[in-house]
């Protein structure tokens, strides 16, 4: 049987073209993800977030699962930056799809730094992780204030040449301005979203259940809500979206893409189906094809919002 | 934060290999699956553990003493389990094509396997983690188990006896009932050495005593173990006093399973250095020397 015709699942996504709009949310992935599906098949590799500081992490237990999602906070563990760039980087070496690799620290300055030393060959991106707590705004995590998110923006921007995705936080009232902010410090993309703020009791013992006492939650739960951010923040910027928040079926990606996002990120699911992302891309193409749209990135942006007609109100009001 | 002085490192010893060749790349092929395997028997085997068998594909019917799968658990009434459940391999059959669990119904997730009828279907992810390692070279190895660690060890069994290897299983309990993997133990001609509660038999000064006599007799090439803090500390006092080497399977609560999300770390002494571990990627069988309770 001929195909009505091939599927263009590749999309641009703030500097870099994708082969198609499916990777990895960064702390979801490593090397074990080799044994269950071909890495060359994802659109993009997205590395767990490097500190330059040595980090052991939360104390346990680090992760409690939920309805429909997971709470973590697993802190951000790190080997540092030469182990990265010595042990890590060299791993997706071989492999097609472009490494975009995730960055945090405790200050602006620490995040330019840090940057600009991981702007290295075999690096085609750097994610900034920017929803971790900022030590000079009292502990405030940065994409929570639009002034914090475009003074590191800028100064990341100043740092390197890479293409620059700057992953924002749900936890904050006005995410579309945060987007702003951070499109007008001159980011290429904005990662709309990070985990929810999040806690769990257990009535056992009437202890937080998480080491940290609280946590992020993903999962499917939260997808409405971040859903919700990508649509708003379509509206706020031009730069590419790339959605991230409960992402477990091609119709999930699918929806997000229409709400606004150029690619999605997939982590929570991959937790529970190891090869989520790969069924996500087939799933994305099946539907294409379905629907005969030609371009994947033809979705972006597609929702349909209608005007709805004036509502007659008339009988509210007694006639006079 | 916690930003305590600790380190991290690649176990030197049986750490899972991820960087293909270039040729290994072009003939890529899965080496752990999520199936939807079909369940051949559910059935207890006494009060408190429950014996699941299933069919599988050949990739989770290689899976090797030690390792374990993830389990997707299916609902049981008014719970919503989220995530996978971690249960250690209880046998792996690549010809039949099939694998086996030995678990204790004690949450949400066991509760779901429990109302699993024969015909029915379990979606499992596996093999993972590294497993035991048997060196060609022992003739007699020693299994020392109690709990969920009784049907951990049990594959050693069938691998020890493949491998020429005489095994020694001290099996501990709180009731001789309950006493599950020692008639696996026999039938792949172990000798099996119960220890319980009831008969106040199982306390780590009788299990030392029993030791003892098994090193006393060269029948303790190496210690393998799972189960019990208490009984592994006298194995590890054991193999340093009489240079004895050793492996033990940990425990850990588990998300991924796959060395993704690092909510799974021990610490283990390497070198006199503290260092975190994934227990479901760099183990979760480890040095015996190196884990800590």
């Amino acid at each position: 049987m001929n195909k009505p015709f091939s599927i263009d699942l590749s999309v641009d996504v703030g500097g870099l073209r994708l082969r198609n709009p499916v990777m990895p949310a960064s702390g979801t992935f490593a090397e074990g993800l080799n044994k269950v599906f071909d890495f060359n098949r994802i659109g993009a590799f997205v590395t767990k977030t490097v500190t330059r500081e040595l980090r052991a992490g939360n104390p346990l237990p680090r992760v409690v699962e939920r309805p429909g999602s997971l709470i973590n906070a697993i802190g951000i563990p790190s080997r540092g930056v030469p182990h990265f760039v010595e042990k890590v980087i060299p791993q997706y070496a071989a492999y097609d799809p472009p490494l975009v690799v995730s960055i945090s620290a405790p200050t602006a300055e620490g995040f330019a730094s840090l940057a600009a030393e991981l702007s290295l060959p075999g690096v085609a991106a750097i994610e900034a992780n920017i929803s971790c707590p900022n030590l000079e705004e009292d502990g405030k995590a940065f994409a929570m204030r639009a002034e914090s998110t475009e003074r590191v923006t800028r100064e990341l921007r100043a740092a390197t040449e890479l293409p620059l995705w700057v992953k924002l936080t749900p936890n904050t009232g006005d995410v579309p301005e945060v987007a702003r902010a951070a499109e007008a410090a001159g980011a290429d993309a904005v990662v709309v979203a990070n985990t929810i703020l999040s806690m769990a009791i257990d009535l056992k013992t009437f202890k937080p259940c998480l080491g940290n006492i609280m946590g992020g939650l993903s999962g499917p739960a939260i997808k409405p809500i971040v859903l919700r951010q990508v649509f708003q923040c379509a509206k706020a910027v031009n730069i590419p979206i790339i959605g991230c928040g409960g992402i477990s079926t091609a119709e999930d990606a699918i929806e997000y893409m229409l709400a606004g996002a150029s690619a999605v990120q997939i982590g929570t699911a991959t937790f529970l189906q190891p090869a989520a992302m790969i069924d996500v891309i087939d799933g994305i193409e099946k539907f294409c094809l379905q629907r005969a749209i030609s371009r994947v990135a033809d979705l972006v942006r597609g929702v349909v919002i209608e005007e709805a007609d004036d509502q007659d109100l008339a009988w509210l009001s007694p006639t006079t | 934060m916690c930003e305590t002085n600790v380190s991290f490192d690649i176990p030197s010893s049986a750490s899972q290999s991820t960087i293909p060749s270039a040729a290994a790349r072009s003939l890529w092929q899965p080496s752990v699956v999520a199936e939807l395997a079909r369940v051949v028997a559910n059935t207890a085997v006494n009060a408190e553990y429950r014996h699941l068998v299933v069919d599988c594909s050949a990739v989770a019917a290689s899976a090797r003493p030690g390792q374990f799968f993830q389990l997707l658990c299916p609902p049981p009434e008014g719970e919503q389990p989220f995530l996978r459940r971690p249960m250690s391999l209880y046998g792996a059959d690549p010809a039949k094509r099939q694998v086996e669990f030995l678990y204790k119904v004690t949450g949400a997730g066991t509760r779901g396997l429990d109302l699993i009828r024969p015909g029915g279907r379990l979606d499992i992810m596996g093999p993972l983690g590294v497993g035991f390692a048997l060196d060609p070279k022992w003739k007699h190895i020693v299994a020392v188990g109690r709990g969920a660690g009784l049907a951990t060890l049990a594959p050693l069994a069938k691998a020890a006896k493949a491998n020429g290897t005489q095994v020694t299983a001290i099996l501990s309990a709180r009731r001789p009932e309950l006493l599950v993997s020692a008639d696996l133990f026999k039938l792949h001609d172990a000798a099996v050495v119960p220890v319980t509660d009831s008969q106040q038999t199982s306390g780590p000064g009788n299990v030392e005593r029993i030791l003892r006599s098994v090193i006393t007799e060269g029948r303790c090439d190496a210690f393998f173990t799972c189960g019990s803090s208490r009984l592994m500390r006298v194995q590890q006092r054991l193999a340093s006093e009489c240079g004895i080497p050793g492996q033990v399977a940990m425990e850990q609560q588990m998300a991924c399973g796959i060395g993704l999300c690092y909510c799974c770390v021990r610490d283990f002494n390497v070198g006199g250095e503290i260092t975190h571990r994934r227990v479901c990627w760099d183990g979760p069988v480890f040095d015996l020397m190196e884990a800590l309770p």
